[in-house]
């Protein structure tokens, strides 16, 4: 486990207490995933971009220093520099199709 | 509690949300111009928008006794069409004329299009050749972190937009820091499924300098909530964050930003 770095703006606080205010939150959100993952192998097909991309994510959950989040978007980002010539949707689909 | 909310999209909802933000401890609304879930065909369908905007939701929001103000613009979902947009640019300055209106807004990217991005040097020249502030919005998930940096790149290039007179909404975990380290404010939105929830607004407010951030809840048709405000607020409270330290992000923010333009009152000031 890392060290605790309080951010400047942040009020000091324990482990225990994020805990006690965001555990159970987590907790539902992390089993309502587990779930996803379950409905996914129950069903026909090949796997599309996103979940490709959802799956990779996964490892990143489990580094230990501080940043997963930024580091996941990151990930999932579009990572050309130069604006495309047209856009065939108006509609973004949460991962970049080129993930591999 | 008192806030600003510095972007909704007012004309998609209900009166029954004015009540709720005004006993939320709403002082005042701000809305850009933005998408309406389809595309208009023409620029007539802009300027009956351009004066739903800036005569008709200004008297919805005062039988609350919200001050609203508007930014205008042609949003970029609707930018792929040079022609359209040539015409509703045309009519903007017209518009700007109007009281309430703060500047050029929300203008940016959506899907990073060369089209997208000749619109948005449009824009930029317009806020520039009439003195506006600008409100940029920044294209959704994967889009998001190329688009932010094309779009700030654009302004820098233009060589006259000051970065303390633009406001880089939509900004999430992967983007806020590169926009605040060249200048410019930095909008969080709450969104219930994507851009940032209440509490990751919060985990970021704790990891930067807060002083050129505002949190807003861009409700409009889709899947929001007008009071992401003041509920990210409550979610301070809960982590133990004074209240001075929840009004200057809340409120004091959104003013200070505002204030830039002097149409902008502080409902402090007024009170």
């Amino acid at each position: 486990m890392s060290t605790p770095q309080p951010h400047p703006g942040a009020p000091a606080r324990t482990r225990e207490q994020v805990a006690d205010l965001h555990f159970m939150d987590a907790r539902y959100k992390l089993l309502d995933l587990a779930a996803f993952l379950d409905r996914l192998d129950r069903a026909a097909g090949g796997e599309d971009h996103r979940v490709r991309g959802l799956r990779a994510a996964l490892s990143l959950l489990l580094e230990k220093d501080e940043g997963r989040v930024a580091r996941i978007l990151n990930l999932w980002s579009d990572p050309s520099v130069a604006p495309i010539e047209k856009a065939d949707t108006k509609a973004a689909s949460g991962v970049w199709p080129g993930l591999k | 509690m008192r806030y600003i909310e510095p972007h909704g999209h007012m004309v998609s909802r209900t009166t029954d949300d004015y009540q709720a933000m005004a006993l939320a401890g709403c002082a005042a609304i701000c809305e850009p111009a933005f998408w309406a879930g389809f595309d208009r065909k023409s620029a007539d369908g802009f300027y009956d928008y351009f004066c739903q905007l800036t005569q008709h939701e200004p008297k919805r929001a005062a039988k609350y006794g919200l001050p609203h103000y508007s930014w205008l613009c042609i949003n970029p979902k609707e930018s792929e069409d040079m022609a359209l947009a040539a015409d509703v640019l045309a009519l903007v300055p017209e518009f700007l004329k109007a009281p309430t209106v703060l500047g050029i807004g929300e203008i940016g990217l959506n899907k990073n299009t060369r089209n997208e991005m000749k619109v948005l040097e449009q824009h930029i020249a317009l806020a520039v050749q009439y003195d506006q502030m600008i409100l940029v919005h920044t294209p959704h998930l994967e889009d998001k972190r190329k688009g932010t940096r094309l779009i700030m790149d654009c302004l820098k290039a233009n060589g006259v937009v000051k970065p303390e007179r633009v406001i880089i909404d939509h900004v999430e975990e992967h983007t806020i820091h590169e926009v605040l380290d060249q200048g410019f404010w930095a909008g969080i939105t709450l969104y219930p499924e994507s851009k940032a929830t209440p509490v990751r607004a919060i985990d970021m407010i704790e990891s930067v300098s807060a002083q050129r951030v505002w949190l807003n809840s861009a409700c409009d048709w889709g899947h929001s909530d007008p009071l992401s405000v003041p509920k990210a607020a409550q979610e301070m409270r809960r982590r133990g964050h004074s209240a001075a330290a929840i009004d200057r992000l809340v409120y004091g923010n959104p003013v200070k930003f505002l204030s830039q333009s002097p149409r902008f009152q502080d409902p402090a000031a007024q009170a």
